[in-house]
């Protein structure tokens, strides 16, 4: 039987009537006490068993189903006196000022009324946004009227405190307007005129918004726990709703008894009270309703609001099942396609198998393996559907009896396929699927290669694992979500994944051409890269057998890639131009073949875009791509672990001479800052346009301090030994950068605050051992010393104040984009790429006749471009050469 | 005096306002079958819109817009004029 399909037209929110609370209610609640002596509830208590069954096996008294049908039922309160509903404070307060105080019409003249009232009607129709404006310039006009052009009544200002007191102030001094008054001239209101302030009368009658009955939700909104001591606790709404039945029944006693009145509004002030923090307790200027541990209750507002509210908590995001979350560590033995799965977990999560004439044999030798030894099953499904744990089961006659038709929830084994996930999830390469590899240990394992996507690194990080549970899901994430489908990023037209730090000293040191292997060495690399296949002919035959890594390297590549390129080392003195150059520090592959250049982070790094590795994958495939990850790269650490790569501080030891020079550099740029500083007292500096002079000159020190850091890197850079180990990492892109090595070695330079010198603090001058206004280097931020030398402690306290801006700066950025990214995301989600190339809305509505103006995915794009034409030309003609 | 300012300054000549023109209506059907789309979803421009005005486009017209294109040169996107 196929349900009746319906299709929701509109939706429509409105007030509740007190009749419609009374006609939806099963009971009155009229007594706050909950049980009674025996511990059953008692009727017209809150618990009152009529509001619906809870308790397995109970039936509804109302509805007559157990308690896994039964939807609940509402109760109400008949409230002794009328209360402001907390929600509604500025409205009422708007419907107050625009209407009149004795006849209840809208403070306009009829024709006026008339006239809105028609433009209020064809703009509702069309321009709902416009309606809604009219209705506010309707409010705004009628609030300023002083007499009611209706029946000539003076109208006095009303004044609004929240969140539900109001008064009036009469020529005798200041009344407050109790809730009684309030709803009687909302009453007042005719139809029409509610309809001007915004409302629909049919479904949101103005007096509404003060209550006279309270509806009672049922117990399944708010279940009571018991605790293992045996101990009812009541949920928060239970409380307050007792609170509240409390006083209206303690006020409805003095009501009748005849009480004196300061008693009765009292009470009636203490009502309003609980019914405002029943809705919601978060109220400003209300003090919070507490437990009686101190702890605020949660109001009905607290239960939709905010993060971990029904909202953004249960609604837009949900837990589930067949997940798991650990650390991550790094293992560079298995694929980039796969993940390491801790055994622990590999037996908690599952995969429902049916059963068929063709596993049967294997499904039972898993059924006999049970739960607790890996792989196994932890549940047999019958073919009438019911669920066995086999915990609990006697394991061996049921994998007897398994047949096909049945099911078995097996655990998680080799090659099952998963989606792996790493927050925050901020681009699709964020979420990939890997095939499983059950391992040892209580830890994810990744290879080191799948890092940039995700933005991994492994001092603590945490990352989720899904089980897709259908076939198609299955096959979905293995034909498209496999991390080697996702190796060129849409971000940017390039490989994400790729080498990151030893990968690329690595490769550096087996491509370079000082590097020579013996034949025991190549055997050792090739294997550990899973290489098969004959050896190369040794490029060294005499004295003895010698191989250049670059023909290692070489037998990965198919036999008809060429490439050429700049390799990154290629700066400075080491600059290539061509392939005829001695520094090696050009990239020429030929006919699969690396003839000259050393490979570094251009050539292997990751989001490197038109680089070596982007043309390999984007012209042999995916499944090459995952080739040369999974076995060259191997062979990169393989060697670097051979050969030992480490740093030292004499890495960053400058000679004598070199630390001359750079003191003479300093020294030149003091003596310039003093001329400047000079010229600028005696009035005489030039300012930078629509710069003050005190502007142009701290621009023109930041300017001649700079220059003096340049000068000084160089000195560095020419002084190091290009081979020692600092050196190599920072050349390759491997880690670190010239700035880096300059200040270990050299000097920190300039520390600044706000992109300005440091000088804040004291009067004049940073810290009191400086002269007042001194504005020489030292005095400002300028460190002279190196981390090989040591910092003096001035120079320490500048860097600490330095280091600190950049760490309030990387948290403020984070949480800001964070934000600048839900923001676009909740606004662009739903846009897509239709069939015909075009980008719309779910309603059809045009944005882009083609999907970047070009239509060109840019994952699959040359860096941006649909195609590189001198790359298509060189492979369409060869290599002139 | 506003008169005269307005006169004075035609923004269709600003550099940044890219070139704009009323599609003649039999054209405008071809174009609406080609891109499947009924005219209003296409985006909107106001008539009140500067260049609308500029131009003299009314309500119902279809207005084409060469523009700049980061990613494809010069590209033609299409307006359809709604009223105020």
């Amino acid at each position: 039987m196929i349900p009746e399909q319906k299709i929701i037209k509109k939706i429509k929110f409105g007030i509740l009537s007190p009749d419609e609370i009374r006609k939806m209610s099963v009971t009155a609640i009229v007594t706050s006490e909950l049980y009674d002596e025996d511990g059953r509830p008692i009727q017209g208590g809150l618990m009152d068993p009529r509001l619906g069954a809870i308790a397995p096996g109970q039936v509804c008294l109302t509805c007559g189903n157990d308690a896994k049908s039964c939807p609940g039922h509402f109760g109400h309160i008949e409230l002794a006196r009328p209360v402001i509903h907390v929600g509604f404070g500025k409205h009422i307060y708007d419907a107050l000022r625009a209407t009149c105080r004795s006849c209840g019409r809208l403070l306009l003249p009829e024709h006026e009324v008339r006239r809105y009232l028609r433009l209020l009607e064809r703009l509702e129709d069309k321009w709902p946004l416009l309606a809604k404006m009219l209705v506010t310039v309707v409010k705004k006009r009628a609030s300023k009227v002083v007499e009611c052009p209706h029946c000539g009544e003076r109208q006095y200002k009303i004044v609004f405190e929240k969140p539900y007191t109001y008064y009036e102030d009469r020529p005798e001094g200041r009344i407050q307007l109790n809730p009684f008054e309030v709803r009687s001239r909302l009453e007042k209101i005719p139809d029409d005129d509610a309809r001007l302030l915004g409302l629909d009368p049919q479904e949101a009658r103005p007096e509404w918004m003060v209550l006279t009955v309270l509806p009672v939700p049922p117990i399944h909104v708010r279940p009571s726990i018991v605790l293992e001591s045996g101990i009812r606790a009541e949920d928060d709404l239970t409380h307050k709703l007792a609170d509240i039945v409390r006083t209206n029944e303690r006020l409805r006693e003095l009501l009748d008894t005849g009480a004196p009145q300061t008693l009765i509004d009292e009470h009636w002030m203490l009502l309003q009270y609980h019914v405002a923090t029943y809705i919601d307790n978060e109220l400003p200027r209300i003090p919070v309703a507490r437990h009686r541990g101190g702890r605020p209750l949660k109001g009905l507002a607290q239960r939709l609001k905010g993060k971990e509210g029904r909202f953004r908590g249960n609604l837009s995001g949900k837990r589930v099942d067949y997940s798991a979350r650990t650390v991550i560590s790094p293992d560079p033995n298995i694929s980039i396609n796969e993940v390491g799965v801790p055994e622990p977990i590999a037996k908690t999560l599952t995969v429902r198998v049916p059963v068929t004439q063709w596993n049967l044999d294997e499904m039972r030798r898993l059924v006999l393996n049970g739960p607790d030894k890996w792989p196994g099953a932890n549940y047999v499904i019958t073919a009438d559907g019911r669920k066995i744990d086999l915990r609990y089961a006697d394991r061996k006659r049921i994998a007897e009896m398994l047949e096909p038709g049945w099911m078995v929830e097996r655990h998680l084994r080799d090659g099952d396929i998963v989606l792996f996930n790493r927050q925050p999830s901020l681009h699709r390469m964020s979420i990939m699927a890997h095939i499983v590899k059950v391992l040892p240990g209580k830890t994810f394992r990744l290879n080191l290669l799948v890092c940039p996507p995700y933005n991994a690194d492994f001092d603590g990080d945490e990352m989720n694992l899904h089980v897709p549970r259908t076939e198609e899901a299955q096959a979905e994430a293995r034909e498209l979500m496999l991390v080697q489908y996702h190796i060129l990023s849409p971000r940017y037209g390039g490989p994400i994944i790729g080498g990151v730090q030893d990968y690329i000293s690595g490769a550096y040191l087996l491509t370079s051409k000082a590097n020579l292997l013996s034949q025991a060495d190549v055997v050792d690399l090739l294997s550990a890269a899973g290489y098969r296949g004959e050896l190369p002919e040794p490029a060294i035959l005499s004295p003895k057998k010698r191989w250049t890594g670059k023909q290692l390297v070489s037998l990965f590549f198919p036999k008809e890639f060429n490439f050429r390129g700049k390799a990154r080392v290629s700066s400075g003195i080491f600059a290539c131009e061509d392939e005829w150059c001695w520094n090696d520090s050009f990239i020429l592959i030929k006919k699969g073949e690396l003839l000259t250049g050393v490979f570094d982070k251009k050539a292997v790094g990751a989001e490197q875009p038109e680089n070596m590795m982007h043309w390999l994958i984007k012209e042999y495939g995916s499944d090459y791509a995952r080739y040369v990850y999974d076995h060259m790269f191997k062979m990169f650490i393989r060697f670097i672990e051979k050969r030992g790569f480490t740093m030292t501080v004499d890495d960053v030891a400058l000679p004598p001479e070199a630390k001359e020079k750079i003191r003479e550099i300093l020294r030149e740029a003091e003596q310039r800052v003093r001329e400047v500083i000079e010229l600028y007292r005696q009035g005489k500096l030039e300012p930078v346009p629509g710069r003050t002079l005190e502007e142009s000159l701290e621009l023109k020190i930041i300017e001649i301090l700079s220059d003096a850091r340049k000068k000084v890197e160089d000195v560095v850079v020419n002084y190091l030994d290009p081979f020692n180990n600092v050196f190599i990492m920072a050349r390759t892109g491997a880690r670190g950068n010239e700035l880096n090595i300059t200040q270990m070695a050299a000097l920190l330079g300039q520390q600044s605050v706000r992109g300005e010198r440091i000088h804040r603090g004291y009067r004049g001058r940073f810290l009191p051992h400086f002269k007042p206004g001194d504005l020489g280097p030292a005095a400002r931020g300028f460190v002279y010393s190196s981390f090989y030398d040591g910092l003096s402690p001035l120079e320490v306290f500048f860097h600490a104040a330095g280091g600190r801006e950049g760490l309030v700066d990387t948290a403020v950025r984070t949480s800001q984009s964070g934000y600048m990214q839900r923001r676009l995301v909740n606004a662009l989600q739903d846009i897509r790429v239709e069939y015909d190339g075009t980008v719309r809305t779910t309603y059809g509505e045009l944005i882009q006749v083609a999907f970047g103006e070009d239509g060109v995915d840019p994952a699959k794009s040359a860096h941006g471009k649909a195609v590189n034409i001198d790359r298509e030309i060189e492979r369409v003609i060869g290599w002139r050469v | 005096m506003a008169k005269q300012k307005k006169q004075k300054f035609n923004i269709l000549e600003h550099e940044l306002v890219p070139k704009h023109e009323i599609v003649p209506p039999e054209e405008a059907v071809e174009i609406l079958r080609r891109l499947g789309v009924k005219p209003q979803q296409l985006p909107w421009l106001r008539v009140t819109d500067p260049v609308a005005r500029a131009i003299g486009a009314k309500p119902g017209d279809i207005v084409r817009i060469y523009r700049k294109s980061p990613t494809s040169g010069e590209i033609v996107v299409y307006r359809y004029v709604v009223g105020y």
